[in-house]
């Protein structure tokens, strides 16, 4: 009998050992690339060469990093990648507040004061959460030269608003939908109406999940490259495209850390966001899986 | 303070007809309790009369003004729901202010008003809290202080206490029913718990499938019920409806119940009119008989019947006695200790009050 | 006496549909009318420009007698299975370890998620880094000592889009994961007290219970990360820029290269076309039975 408890034992504690060896040898993978990332980004060039691609920096230079923010060539021009993250920034604050602000009253609509069709609409809207854009750019590419938006960034603004609001909307649908419906009656009665109720009621309560949207609309539209190497050219391009661009420029020695750093200032944002509100960005993530 | 008239008002979502032609009337000052099961449109009905839910056909009045196609805010009511309804990002003050903020209600009136209210809801100490600090029963407070702060003609209860604990209820009842004599507005109240009908109701309006079954006095209502459904509803225990057969001798109407293997029982002197029992003679009736009608008998002679009793429950102050008559279980409520179980005893009807049943309409023999 | 219907109140009726049409417009014009839009150029002779022209079915015809698309079709179809079995099982695996009530659970957790947060672009430029045969991990071991050790995939035309798998699959596991972990985490633990009493060990108590009561979860990730994969473009962008050669070319990456750099549009919208009803194919039904769940669930 002891003996068999001690058996038992022994075999809960190896695979207690088994479980953590196992989770600490993916979170190793799932590290490696940030690792290499940021060490190489600091790392002199010739260092670089001379074979160091896992160890620690023997000295530690910002070098790489000003020369990707202020110098770095994409093919046209060598400014870094200073007016482009400049460029992500324009775009990506109107149209998260725009796509956000619209998903907000839809889901709002389509939850408390629903009429004949609205579940229809909300189907349709839907869809767009899963439209592969190639589908299409070549009309909005059309619309967008017919609009004289073709290559600014407030086409881009307009763009990612369009193909947001699918997104925002299926977040608050799905929030407000848990919002008891006697609350607004209850303002109906206290004499509130339709947009009053959204400010003073439904807007306070749905805190959380306008920092779910602004999140997942951030990192969505920050991260985009389809849209902004379509639909932008040149000084108008975003991060991403300029980052490519960089990259992929084929000019005497490759600086591999001037790459990496410029791919850790344009990664920067949106890991910031991460950090900071990862909870928010996961209910972001898993509310495309999640119904409501 | 107002009258309110409900006229045949009827109410469909879609094809589903829910309110099936409700007529109501009520007067200044009334405490209208709509009673029924979960489901039989209740709700529908006090959200119409707060112009929550669109009228499909009928009229509404409320102070002889129909409001049918009024908006909430115009109808100067006031609504306490079941889950409270309190906006959560709000301060109880804040809950209580906001419909007057919207009026226009100056910030120096709104104050007193609140404070009034909070403190005829002993409440005051509560003013700064959110909702989620709250307590079941505070919240239950504070919705009704922020009908209150509204001075309505009308104040409309959706089963304001089933979320509350049992205790919690009957204090809580008490409270509304104090509101109600203070402030004399007249009350529509809806709920499925007969015994918050009885003890807040001046009517009550028995509802089951869109319709209305009774509309009385709540005494009236459980002395004469309209039907054997009100029967049944009202009261708990509920009233016994045993079968029988009418007949007719010198004294009056008598219930002659069928015993298998023993001569009939018979129960004479039941209550209804003569054309009535000349009408019923020798046909199937229901014979209703509360709980509390049946005493053990003293021994003598008279309207009594011989039963087995079958089980006893205690109750406290009384014991309930179970046994059979007619192939149906039967309750009496006697005093403790006075049956057993598994025995035989005699017990006396108060047939003044028995209520009969035609048995195949189940509506009363007056 | 009857009070009449003011007008403020009959615009507050109709207040809620009119705030919904602009959305629903806007939906409507770019989402469906943009793609009747594409298929009408992938029915036209267009090139350069847009030719509103019927040629029937010539560009579809063209489409797949291009190897290219052959070559992108193949890839495909080995990117989509390589990627979605190692994601969901890796993805399944990581989320059954961190439901062991693990130390340090929630850091665990953010190190697999955080390249979610990434964009494809930075993810494509890390790995083509690391998988660099002259510099990267091949390197690495060589200089540790296994000098045969070789690792070159990124140059070998016919392993390049395994890297593009391990990239990918680097990225999204964690997804998956937070869905798998948000399912266990919905499981009534009794179940598996009651197992245990019967004496079922952890790994049977896994396999034949909990993992057959994840479906809606496994569902949801295959469904999801099928989309990812047909739409998946940047990453190969950024990672191997569908070389060597065209080895690595995928339906989106020819879409756009044939689109804005081959001025053949019509060839180019006929590819999205192919892509729309692939994705179509997947989500429609997919939404359709989530939809209809919620319905029934109200
Ligand atoms: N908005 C609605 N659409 C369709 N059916 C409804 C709606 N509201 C209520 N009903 C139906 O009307 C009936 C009565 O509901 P309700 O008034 O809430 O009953 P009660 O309050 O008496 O429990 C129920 O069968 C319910 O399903
Ligand atoms: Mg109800």
């Amino acid at each position: 009998m002891a003996a068999n408890v001690r058996s038992r034992h022994r075999q809960h504690a190896t695979g207690r050992a088994l479980i953590y060896g196992g989770l600490l040898c993916l979170a190793a993978f799932y590290l490696m690339p940030l690792w290499v990332i940021i060490t190489t980004s600091v790392k002199h060039l010739d260092e670089i060469y001379a074979g160091s691609f896992i160890g620690l920096p023997k000295e530690i230079t910002f070098d790489a990093w000003r020369s990707a923010w202020s110098e770095a060539c994409n093919g046209t021009a060598c400014k870094g990648l200073k007016p482009y993250f400049i460029n992500s920034l324009i775009m990506v604050v109107p149209a998260v507040i725009l796509s956000t602000g619209i998903g907000a009253i839809n889901g709002y609509v389509i939850t408390k004061w629903r009429f004949p069709g609205s579940n229809f609409i909300f189907g349709i809207l839907l869809f767009g959460c899963f439209l592969p854009f190639q589908a299409v750019i070549l009309p909005m590419a059309q619309t967008l030269g017919f609009l004289g938006l073709a290559g600014t960034l407030a086409g881009l603004v307009l763009v990612h608003t369009v193909y947001g609001i699918a997104f925002t909307t299926l977040f608050f649908r799905n929030y407000f939908v848990g919002v008891p419906d006697e609350l607004v009656k209850a303002a109906q009665i206290d004499g509130a109406g339709f947009m009053r109720i959204f400010v003073s009621i439904m807007l306070p309560t749905a805190l959380p999940i306008i920092v779910v949207s602004c999140i997942w609309q951030f990192t969505q539209i920050w991260n985009d490259y389809l849209f902004g190497v379509s639909f932008t050219a040149g000084e108008n391009a975003p991060i991403t495209v300029a980052l490519n661009n960089v990259v992929n420029v084929s000019m005497g020695r490759k600086e591999y850390n001037v790459d990496m750093a410029a791919a850790m200032i344009a990664g920067l944002p949106t890991l910031i966001v991460y950090i900071v509100a990862g909870r928010y960005f996961v209910r972001g993530l898993t509310a495309g899986a999640v119904k409501g | 303070m107002a009258t309110l008239e409900i006229d045949r008002v009827r109410k469909s979502f879609g094809s589903v007809e829910v309110l099936k032609g409700v007529s109501i009337s009520i007067a200044d000052g009334d405490f209208l309790v709509l009673l029924g099961p979960s489901g039989c449109g209740k709700s529908t009905l006090l959200s119409m009369i707060a112009g929550l839910e669109s009228v499909t056909s009928g009229e509404i009045r409320i102070a002889n003004d129909v409001v049918n196609d009024l908006p909430p805010k115009d109808r100067d009511i006031a609504m306490v729901f079941q889950s409270y309804a309190l906006y959560p990002t709000m301060t109880v003050r804040q809950n209580i202010e906001f419909g007057m903020k919207i009026r226009g209600v100056q910030p120096a009136e709104r104050a007193k008003a609140t404070l009034a209210a909070a403190e005829m809801l002993q409440m005051k100490h509560l003013l700064d809290r959110r909702p989620s600090q709250l307590s079941g029963g505070q919240r239950q407070r504070v919705a009704m202080g922020r009908a209150v702060v509204r001075d309505p003609k009308l104040f409309l209860f959706d089963e304001p206490l089933s979320n509350l604990d049992a205790k919690l209820r009957v204090d809580m009842r008490t409270e509304i029913k104090r509101l109600h004599q203070r402030l004399g507005t007249t009350i529509v109240y809806v709920t499925h718990d007969q015994i918050e009908a009885m003890t807040l109701a001046t009517r009550v309006a028995v509802m089951k499938d869109g319709v209305v079954q009774q509309l009385d006095d709540p005494q009236v209502v459980y002395d004469r019920p309209a039907n054997t459904y009100v029967a049944k509803f009202v009261g708990s225990p509920s009233m016994s409806l045993i079968p029988a057969r009418l007949a007719v001798d010198g004294a009056g109407a008598v219930a002659v119940f069928d015993i298998p293997n023993e001569k009939p029982a018979r129960i004479s002197g039941i209550p209804i009119a003569k054309e009535n029992a000349t009408k019923f003679n020798g046909q199937n009736v229901l014979v209703g008989i509360r709980p509390e009608l049946f005493t053990v008998s003293d021994g003598k002679p008279g309207r009594t019947i011989s039963v087995h009793i079958d089980v006893v429950e205690p109750t406290g102050p009384d014991t309930l006695a179970l046994f059979q008559i007619g192939g149906v279980e039967v309750t009496a409520r006697v005093p403790p200790k006075t049956v057993e179980a598994r025995k035989s005893a005699t017990l006396t009807v108060d047939t003044t009050k028995i209520v009969l049943f035609d048995a195949v309409t189940e509506d009363r023999i007056d | 006496m009857k009070r009449s219907i003011r007008f403020s109140d009959r615009l507050a009726n109709w207040l809620p549909r009119l705030v919904l049409t602009p959305s629903l417009l806007v939906v409507l014009v770019a989402v469906y009318l943009f793609i009747a839009w594409t298929g009408w150029i992938s029915l036209s002779s267009s090139n350069i420009v847009p030719r509103y022209d019927f040629v029937g079915l010539e560009q579809y015809v063209r489409l797949w007698s291009t190897p290219r698309w052959h070559t992108a079709v193949a890839n495909l179809f080995i990117f989509s299975s390589l990627f979605l079995g190692l994601t969901t099982g890796l993805g399944l695996l990581m989320a059954i370890l961190l439901d062991q009530r693990i130390r340090a659970e929630g850091a665990l957790r953010a190190i697999f998620l955080y390249p979610m947060a990434l964009s494809f672009i930075v993810t494509g430029t890390a790995w083509k880094w690391i998988l660099n045969p002259a510099l990267g991990v091949q390197k690495v071991v060589n200089d540790a000592g296994w000098t045969s050790f070789v690792f070159d995939w990124i140059s070998q035309p016919r392993f390049a889009i395994y890297c593009v798998v391990i990239a990918a699959v680097w990225q999204s596991t964690g997804f998956a994961m937070a869905i798998f972990l948000a399912g266990l985490r919905g499981i009534d633990n009794s179940v598996i007290k009651a197992a245990q009493i019967e004496g079922a060990g952890l790994p049977l108590i896994y396999r034949t219970i909990i993992v057959p009561m994840l479906r809606p979860a496994f569902l949801s990730v295959i469904v999801l990360l099928s989309y990812v994969a047909i739409k998946s473009f940047d990453l190969i962008l950024a990672l191997t820029n569908t070389g060597p050669g065209s080895a690595t070319e995928m339906p989106s990456t020819f879409m756009y290269a044939a689109t804005f750099r081959r001025d053949q549009m019509g060839v180019g919208a006929a590819s999205a076309m192919m892509m729309l009803m692939t994705v179509a194919a997947i989500i429609v039904p997919y939404l359709y039975s989530e939809l209809k769940e919620t319905r029934d669930g109200c």
